[in-house]
């Protein structure tokens, strides 16, 4: 699976991407976002406000539900302020 | 058509470009944001604005899809730009092409509420204090609500 991370989001956890395996059990965006979470710092401050955590799976908007697996393109950031 | 590009644009050639060979349009609206050179009370010396390849032609095309869907427009143009601009430099410019102005109008003003939600850019503000990325607003997620469907 791969992970991005963008503006203020890859600036509070230090990198842009990264490939993880998640173990079995992580199956939705709100399982891997709590497994992130658990591996510490800096993911547990980045991603401790739910509020501000945007998630898209494949380039497309995500909720909790959304199912994860292999080979995805998760990406997390902050709400957008284009325009 | 959409596109995103580091590269300039020029409204009236956006324009034209919109409305050539078409003898069926009855209204074109047109929306260009551009660079301040202010907000909230400090000097914006530059705008650094990234995005996510891919998702952001994607979620474009989203939005652009509903605005056709919603009002059945003849045209619609969006450009959006990234990278390091200035004050004053464009940004975005979204344009609606329909048989009458309401249309017109609408989804002009739809194109930008909902791409300011939805299309993945961020901004960053290059102050005299340091930079700065751009906090999302209460107002646009109001502007953008104001357009959901029962």
């Amino acid at each position: 699976m791969k992970l991005l991370y963008f503006a203020a989001l890859r600036d509070r956890v230090g990198t842009s991407e990264e490939d993880l395996t998640p173990p079995e059990g992580v199956a939705d965006v709100r399982s891997l976002l709590a497994w992130l979470r658990e591996r510490g710092a800096p993911w547990s401050e980045a991603l401790a406000d739910d509020g501000s955590v945007r998630v898209a799976v494949n380039q497309a908007y995500a909720g909790p539900d959304t199912a994860v697996k292999a080979g995805d393109e998760v990406a997390v950031f902050p709400p957008v302020t284009g325009g | 058509m959409i596109t995103v590009q580091r590269a300039d644009f020029d409204p009236a050639a956006e324009l034209a470009a919109l409305r050539e060979g078409r003898t069926d349009v009855g209204g074109v609206a047109l929306f260009v944001g551009q660079v301040r050179d202010v907000a909230e009370g400090s000097g914006i010396h530059a705008m650094e604005l990234e995005h996510y390849p891919g998702m952001t032609e994607k979620e474009l095309a989203r939005v652009d899809d509903e605005a056709h869907r919603r009002w059945g427009l003849t045209a619609t143009r969006v450009v959006h730009r990234h990278g390091l601009l200035y004050p004053g430099d464009n940004i975005v410019l979204v344009a609606a092409a329909a048989g009458h102005r309401e249309p017109a109008f609408d989804a002009c003003r739809f194109l930008i509420d909902w791409l300011k939600t939805r299309a993945p850019f961020w901004k960053r503000e290059h102050t005299a204090e340091g930079a700065r990325w751009v906090a999302a607003k209460e107002k646009d997620d109001a502007a953008a609500a104001r357009w959901e469907e029962e």
